[in-house]
């Protein structure tokens, strides 16, 4: 089979489809988490230091209660205190906001690797936990081809659709989007008319943590069980990337989110499918990150930030 | 007071992760002297602190010079990778050529291989105003994986671990000292060299003014007839060379080749050093000297049973600091001021 036949033939499988909601899931929270902290004008590239330590802890809060929804809950609690870190030194210092998100993947790493060896007994990776139950959902279990989707779906894919639709709807149709849009474009005139804009920015990056927590807690909890100590390896930087291209849209997130997990199935289909030697399969693994680059270099049109992203506001 | 801040920063990081130790049952004072004695205890641990010192220079210079321009390259550690698979490539094929030759074509070989990967970031910032921090992330995925795909296909010897075949011995960087197992690799001369030319390049010339005045403000740099995009790729060009000579001095001084995890996160520590010598060749050299001391002494500190991952959280929370400045600022004055902080 060429690599065309490959390619076509992967199109046509319930698989690809699968494997394409699976990728885009943890692209699709983090991606919704940059949405948030950005259209109220604060730059969080600290996504995937988040996804990292919401991975973590949600192994660590599951190890230790046994309950994996409470592990999402201990995720939670750490993405937000992580995002609170951010949130606390780019509004309240007017801290350099690149730099601090740095500073925060360089901790959520090292706690997460540190803590490792004392929790476990071991580094590298944690011990297997429980997971978030998959769902059926019997309606769709007996389409043709949606049936074999959906069959045995993490709930975790679910909530990312629900959490687009609830965005979309907060941020273009409630007056707190709206003034989370005003303090994005034009921080000062909404001071002016009354808007609290440090309020509203602590929203933004706080709420980037919890999405970025839950895109942690999928990849740990939700697939695979287990943390290791590489475990977003470029998605939240993937997901920054999808929130650009989908010009801070929640909905253009999704639709991103989607093209990068479609490009990532397609890469583990093709391994799979074509007879290539291995050394041809690290090859392929580049693509998504490829794919990144073309992308956010404007390929597909210019997209354009909100006016006051990434500077600090400050009160004369 | 600027050079007080990294210093303080340093010194609330060292506390904070004291007591991180101390939450995991650990002495965090037993720890540090074992740390001490790893990076400065004996002439084996000096020659490994100067060792790992040796690409930190550069990498520091690289992101700082970056810095310098407003350009947050972070990509080092991908442009470290190209420059060491530059240099192993053209260094395994110089076996009948003369050190005086050979030596010279391997390093430049590494500086074109980082100074062309950076510039791709460069290009398209300039060309599509595509963010750097985004580009330089994923160029450096795609490094890595480049580097397992030679060590596993191409360039593939040997049995075990993936690697490269050694490049010829007469493309290898003398040592200036062995000691036990440890080599005091000439490599390091090489950066220094590096750092004060980067200093004459910023401080005395045309080009390190419009690089320095394009950082300041861009828009009152162009106004004044500076070709942004020009400068922009020529920066990232320069940076990218800096950290693919740190790739071609790790693998011409201490590996002789590449293998899979080949830089070890000595890219991303440039950020660290970058910051912490606050952009300044000189202040980069110092900066690189305590991470290094950081790094080595907490490979000994593994025997007293504390992760060395305790060095990314040191090094995280100094920058941390360093951007959160202001706060450290204040702190200073506090301590500064007998009557607390109200002193301007």
């Amino acid at each position: 089979m060429n690599v065309f036949q490959a390619i076509i033939y992967s199109l046509s499988t319930p698989i690809f489809y699968k494997l394409m909601l699976m990728s885009a899931t943890p692209l699709i929270f983090a991606g919704l988490g940059g949405v948030y902290s950005e259209i109220t004008g604060v730059t969080n590239i600290a996504l995937e230091g988040i996804m990292k330590i919401g991975a973590f802890t949600a192994v660590v809060f599951t190890f230790y209660t046994g309950d994996p929804w409470l592990g999402l809950l201990g995720a939670i609690i750490s993405g937000v205190m992580l995002a609170w870190m951010h949130a606390y030194v780019s509004i309240r210092w007017s801290a350099d906001q690149i730099v601090s998100a740095t500073a925060l993947i360089l901790i959520a790493g090292g706690l997460s690797a540190f803590l490792m060896e004392p929790i476990f007994g071991h580094s590298g990776q944690t011990d297997f936990v429980a997971k978030i139950p998959k769902i059926k959902i019997p309606a769709i279990q007996d389409v043709p081809f949606f049936g074999q989707i959906f069959d045995e779906m993490s709930i975790f894919v679910y909530l990312a659709f629900i959490a687009v639709a609830l965005s979309w709807f907060l941020i273009y149709k409630t007056p707190l989007g709206l003034r989370m849009r005003a303090v994005g474009e034009n921080p000062k005139s909404a001071d002016t008319l009354g808007v609290n804009v440090f309020a509203i920015r602590y929203f933004g990056v706080l709420m980037s943590g919890v999405l970025a927590a839950f895109a942690g807690a999928y990849l740990s909890i939700g697939e695979l069980g287990q943390f290791q100590e590489n475990m977003p390896s470029g998605k939240g930087f993937i997901a920054l990337a999808a929130m650009i291209l989908g010009n801070w849209n929640p909905v253009g997130t999704m639709w991103a989110a989607l093209l990068f997990g479609a490009s990532d199935a397609l890469n583990i289909q093709l391994q799979s499918i074509l007879d290539i030697p291995p050394e041809m399969k690290a090859l392929l693994n580049l693509l998504p990150f490829v794919i990144t680059i073309i992308v956010v270099s404007g390929f597909v049109g210019k997209t354009r930030p909100p006016a006051a992203d990434g500077i600090p506001y400050e009160k004369e | 007071m600027s050079i007080l801040v990294p210093i303080t920063s340093v010194i609330i990081a060292l506390f904070i992760a004291a007591i991180v130790i101390l939450l995991i049952g650990k002495n965090p004072l037993s720890a540090y002297w074992v740390m001490l004695q790893g990076a400065f205890g004996g002439k084996a641990a000096w020659a490994a602190n100067i060792s790992k010192m040796m690409s930190l220079v550069l990498t520091g210079l690289a992101v700082g010079f970056g810095f310098r321009a407003g350009i947050f390259n972070i990509g080092a550690e991908g442009q470290l990778m190209m420059g060491a698979i530059f240099a192993t490539f053209v260094g395994i094929n110089l076996g009948n050529v003369s050190p005086v030759f050979a030596i010279p074509i391997t390093m430049l070989a590494g500086i074109l291989g980082g100074a062309f990967w950076a510039s791709i970031a460069g290009y398209l910032k300039a060309a599509t105003g595509a963010h750097e921090v985004i580009t330089t992330i994923m160029l450096n995925w795609i490094a890595v994986y480049l580097t397992n795909y030679f060590v596993v296909g191409p360039l593939a010897v040997g049995q075990g671990v993936p690697k490269s075949p050694e490049i010829a011995q007469s493309a290898q960087l003398p040592p200036l000292m062995t000691v036990q197992a440890n080599t005091l690799p000439s490599g390091i001369i090489v950066s220094i060299i590096a750092a004060i030319l980067v200093y004459i390049l910023l401080e005395k010339t045309t080009t390190g003014y419009e690089v320095k005045a394009v950082g300041f403000n861009p828009y009152a740099a162009e106004a004044g007839a500076i070709s942004l995009s020009k400068n922009i790729v020529l920066t990232m060009a320069i940076s990218g060379a800096l950290a693919g000579l740190a790739g071609s001095l790790e693998v011409m001084a201490i590996h002789h080749r590449i293998f899979g995890d080949f830089s070890g996160g000595k890219g991303f520590d440039g950020i660290s050093i970058a910051l912490i010598g606050q952009n300044n060749p000189i202040g980069i050299i110092f900066a690189a000297f305590l991470i290094s001391s950081l790094r080595t002494g907490s490979n000994a500190m593994q025997f007293a049973k504390v992760p060395d991952d305790i060095v990314t959280i040191i090094q995280g929370i100094i920058i941390f600091l360093v951007a959160a400045d202001r706060i450290v600022r204040t702190l200073i004055m506090k301590f500064a001021s007998p009557k607390g902080g109200e002193s301007k």
